[in-house]
């Protein structure tokens, strides 16, 4: 059980802060930050939620195991979804 | 004898009270006369909190902050943009070495940089090992350098402490309400207590964790300022509250600025049609909340990764590449910078002098706008203000070709005396032969964006727009050029005077009446 990061990520590093397991990374050459799936717990014995998509200021940037965005667009902002693929 | 309100405080015990006033005649000597001596020891040479220090002491921040621990709803955290000019934008992060490094190298290159800030491009709280370990290194490598931050105060109470530890004598606190009603139209949501809290929760939380950061600081004889964003319609009616409490609180500068909500930085507020406000509008909020607090009006609301004067960016020169290239002698840099703040020092004090003088020789009733010449030079009481645009590249003086001018600085000059006002940005109207073609509708927006100023005072200007600012009632002028600015919008005021023009009787500018 695992989440991951995608390319909607703007590398922020608010995720990396506040994960628990270490599990988020950036290599150089990489261009988005990325969370380690064997290392990544989703926060469970740790915290209620998951920390990285509880700070993680972008929608869709942070998808579940089943490849659905933890937050789609306009929860975070608000905005009609149309709008919100314009942020 | 009408009272200047920017002087600050109805508290007048610490002032004069006289109309030429506050040192430098009428003009508001930086807003900061009133404030005891060692506070403005502290502010003489800080761009970002002395009127005068912006004309000629540069500063910088360094992009090392890029985490937040909150949404603001004028804020896109896409903030990677090398055109953009505003706050939460930066070109490159950067790690604390390489802005150890970058300071350096910008405060080798231009020694009037007297001021390192950290400000973003997320919440410098919220990345308190980058910044801390910045501000570390910088207070043993350039000691002589400022150091400060700027916060959106949710994390503040935990970090005072540490703030204080590091010497870090000025912190920004962005504050745009103390309703958590009006806050949930600014702030959807906050990261709280490893929660992502939203709704009236959160800025109930956000609005407690900033008031007592600032009471905190304060406390610890740490300067605050406060930043608002001001936003019509949602917090426009509330900021002079605001302006009150942070007073009482000890914060001593308030810092009100517009919002900045064009759709294309996909914002929130941008998108949603937000707009701004207008530079009266901004004007008039800003004489509001000066009935209770030093207003700050000359903040440009620079990048997270400004370098230079306010007002002029010099980043490109001082990319990671280009500093990696520069071959710096640090300890001979450090002298030049002595040398060079001493003289701005002088330079700075002489005017205080020479103003001071002034004063005396005019008396205690003395009016202002010739500062120079005798009786014959006073502008009657019953005479209207005038609003009138500099066109200047820095060292207090007009002193910039108005095809050059990418802002002008707006100053009112009154019976009582010459005050600033704030600054208003334009496209440049002339950037050499490639795009003069398209100079004209250029120069209409700029005549619109000075509207309500009646002469712009620049060190020389083109035929061309000389006669299109006179049509529209905008008086050009070119004959001051290298002069104080003070002293030359005050002379130009004499004139006007001396020409009839100052009659209450005529109380409406000519470009309004046209417009």
């Amino acid at each position: 059980m695992a989440l991951q990061i995608v390319e909607r990520c703007v590398n922020c590093h608010a995720c990396q802060m506040v994960c628990p397991t270490g599990a988020i990374r950036k290599g150089d050459d990489e261009p988005h930050f990325r969370i380690l799936q064997d290392t990544c717990t989703e926060c469970v014995g740790s915290y209620d939620q998951p920390q990285c998509s509880s700070i993680c200021p972008v929608e869709c940037a942070i998808v579940d195991a089943t490849g659905t965005p933890v937050h789609p667009l306009g929860s975070l902002t608000g905005l009609p979804p149309e709008k919100a693929l314009l942020v | 004898m009408l009272e200047l309100q920017v002087l600050g405080d109805k508290d007048d015990v610490l002032q004069p009270k006289a109309g030429c006033s506050a040192g430098s005649c009428g003009s508001n000597d930086d807003q900061m006369a009133h404030l005891p001596e060692h506070v403005r020891e502290r502010i003489y040479n800080h761009p970002c909190y002395s009127e005068k220090a912006h004309h000629h002491f540069a500063r910088m921040h360094v992009a090392v902050a890029p985490a937040c621990n909150i949404q603001c709803n004028f804020c896109n955290r896409k903030y990677d943009c090398a055109n953009e000019s505003r706050p939460g934008v930066v070109s490159e992060l950067l790690t604390p070495h390489q802005a150890v490094k970058k300071t350096l190298a910008v405060a080798a290159n231009i020694p009037q940089m007297s001021v390192l800030g950290i400000a973003g491009p997320g919440d410098p709280l919220a990345n308190p090992n980058r910044t801390f370990s910045t501000f570390r290194m910088l207070s043993e490598q350039a000691p002589d350098i400022k150091l400060c931050v700027s916060t959106n105060g949710l994390a503040l109470p935990d970090w005072t402490d540490e703030l204080a530890k590091h010497n870090i004598d000025h912190v920004t606190i962005t504050i745009n309400c103390v309703d958590p009603e009006v806050g949930t139209k600014i702030y959807p949501w906050i990261f709280w207590d490893n929660r992502r809290i939203r709704g009236i929760e959160a800025s109930r939380i956000l609005i407690e964790r900033q008031q007592r950061g600032l009471e905190m600081l304060v406390e610890r004889d740490i300067l605050v300022k406060v930043n608002s964003v001001m936003l019509p319609g949602i917090n426009d009616h509330h900021l002079a509250e605001v302006s009150k409490i942070v007073k009482a609180k000890g914060a001593f500068l308030h810092n009100v600025m517009p919002v900045i909500s064009e759709p294309e930085h996909g914002t929130y507020f941008g998108l949603m049609g937000q707009r701004g406000p207008t530079p009266e509008e901004l004007q008039t909020l800003q004489d509001r909340c000066s009935g209770d607090m030093n207003m700050m009006r000359h903040c440009r609301q620079c990048r997270a990764d400004a370098v230079g004067l306010l007002g002029e960016d010099r980043g490109e020169e001082f990319t990671m590449e280009k500093i990696e290239a520069m071959e710096i002698d640090y300890a001979a840099a450090m002298e030049k910078r002595k040398r060079v703040h001493a003289a701005i020092a002088e330079t700075l004090n002489a005017g205080a002098k020479k103003s001071a003088t002034r004063d005396s020789a005019t008396g205690p009733e003395g009016h202002a706008a010739d500062r120079s010449s005798g009786a014959e030079s006073i502008v009657p009481e019953s005479s209207r203000s005038v609003l009138m645009a500099v066109a200047t590249k820095g060292g207090g003086l007009v002193n910039q070709h108005f095809g050059h001018a990418r802002e002008f600085l707006v100053y009112e000059a009154s019976p009582t005396g010459v005050r600033f006002i704030g600054h208003r940005k334009v496209d440049l109207y002339c950037a050499g032969d490639s795009s003069c073609g398209e100079g004209e509708s250029t120069l209409e927006q700029t005549i619109e964006t000075l509207r309500g100023c009646e002469a712009v005072l620049c060190a020389k200007i083109g035929f061309e727009p000389w006669d299109a600012l006179e049509r529209a009632g905008i008086r050009p002028n070119s004959e001051q050029a290298l002069v104080n600015i003070e002293d030359a919008v005050g002379r130009f005021y004499l004139d006007m005077h001396k020409l009839g023009h100052l009659a209450v009787s005529d109380p409406t500018p000519a470009n309004q009446a046209i417009a």
